[in-house]
């Protein structure tokens, strides 16, 4: 949440909610929403390091609140965040090391694991269907996340089916 | 049992073997499947796994070697070719991934074609084809000839094809399989939104992004049938499920 929420500032300054709003338009309804609490505590921390700084507004019918602006600190970070690019998305581990494990302590059938975890992914690829298919048509990002997210399941559940196909056959 | 008990479509211990050059190719090695009225079906698995060669047996497009196909109580597979053609034209709809439709036939006569060939006076077939052009986002193709449409365009052609007869069974053989990530989407919405009218659909597919529109999907392996999930309805789960997918981590 750190780095977004920088960028977010890169724009202007903003307070809190601000942000949460900001974060909900840009990512759609299918974005996990952030808790305003989160973002709040995000916010403190980024502050303690030196990266925004806050300045208290008073407002009369409520209690102040804590408008933000990036530091120079922070548009460095922001840019070293550009520069860089991301890790690779990694193999569910968790699960390769059970198929790889099951057939040695007897307690697990390896094509059921698969059948089992397919289960799983088809579920959520259906979630994620309904998802996109309720998601405003216009909101671009948004569908592109769960696109992504879509694809990255498919690739998963081709993988199930050539660990299916290999373990099958020597059974 | 009666009629209306029956499931629309039962098949029994499906058998096919493919004689080609080299070693006899096993595709569908005994398979048993039901689907009963108003289900939505995906049949997925790797290619050459034999989930088309079922979807012919199905359809009468193939005979099987051994076992039985029954159609709404009746059993179909010792029905001749005519008999067949028939059905398909009543009873089941196909689509193919290659959409076959007759390419020098405007979009309106490839649609009509069928409802005419059934019987269905011109007046009416019109009014059917005007219905189901409307509802597929195709007025104003009529006149176009297929090769003028664009991939998705023409699926849905064939789509409209294939349920101008409103058949209660409609099979789809890979239909996204030569269509791009929008056309994908296309054809998944349409299957879906004519689901939810309450057409039974089977859908044979490698695309588990398809197959996940499917209220059931049989995991297909080697020509016998390795899993067969009927899919949530409900919410996702709170750990992992779509949002744990969609969650972005700093």
């Amino acid at each position: 949440m750190r780095l977004p929420l920088l960028a977010l500032l890169a724009r202007g300054p903003a307070h809190g909610y601000e942000l949460k709003q900001d974060l909900e338009q840009l990512l759609g309804a299918a974005y996990p929403q952030p808790n305003v609490g989160q973002i709040y505590v995000t916010l403190g921390r980024l502050e303690k390091t030196g990266l925004i700084e806050g300045e208290a507004i008073e407002q009369s019918s409520r209690p102040n609140k804590k408008v933000y602006h990036l530091t120079e600190a922070g548009h460095e970070a922001l840019r070293a965040w550009f520069e860089e690019t991301a890790d690779e998305p990694r193999v569910r581990d968790e699960f390769f090391m059970k198929l790889a494990l099951a057939p040695q302590t007897g307690l697990a059938d390896q094509i059921s694991l698969i059948n089992r975890q397919r289960r799983q992914y088809l579920n959520t690829m259906r979630q994620l269907s309904k998802l996109a298919a309720a998601e405003d048509r216009d909101n671009r990002i948004s569908h592109l996340l769960i696109e992504g997210a879509m694809l990255h399941l498919q690739a998963d559940l081709d993988w199930l089916e050539r660990c299916q196909e290999e373990l099958e056959e020597l059974q | 049992m009666s009629e209306s008990d029956a499931p629309l479509l039962r098949a029994e211990g499906l058998v096919k073997t493919h004689h080609g050059e080299g070693a006899p190719a096993r595709a569908v090695r005994g398979v048993d499947l039901r689907v009963t009225r108003g289900e939505f079906v995906a049949v997925t698995g790797p290619s050459g796994a034999g989930k088309s060669t079922l979807l012919h047996l199905l359809g009468g497009l193939q005979r099987p070697d051994e076992g039985s196909v029954w159609l709404d109580g009746e059993r179909a597979d010792g029905w001749s070719e005519a008999r067949w053609a028939v059905e398909r034209r009543r009873r089941i709809g196909i689509v193919f991934q290659f959409f076959n439709l007759v390419s020098d036939l405007s979009v309106a006569d490839n649609v009509e074609l069928p409802a005419l060939l059934a019987g269905v006076p011109p007046k009416k077939a019109r009014a059917g084809r005007r219905e189901l052009l409307a509802e597929l986002g195709l007025e104003g193709k009529e006149r176009s000839m297929p090769g003028e449409l664009s991939g998705g365009e023409q699926q849905r052609v064939a789509l409209a094809r294939a349920l101008v007869n409103h058949p209660p069974l409609l099979l789809a053989d890979e239909p996204a399989g030569s269509l791009d990530s929008r056309g994908t989407r296309e054809v998944m919405r349409l299957l879906s939104r004519f689901h939810q009218r309450g057409q039974t659909i089977l859908l044979v597919t490698h695309d588990a992004r398809l197959a996940s529109a499917a209220d059931r999907v049989i995991s297909f392996f080697d020509g016998r049938i390795a899993d067969d999930a009927t899919l949530d309805a409900g919410p996702p789960p709170r750990r992992a499920g779509a949002s744990g997918v969609l969650e972005l981590r700093d």
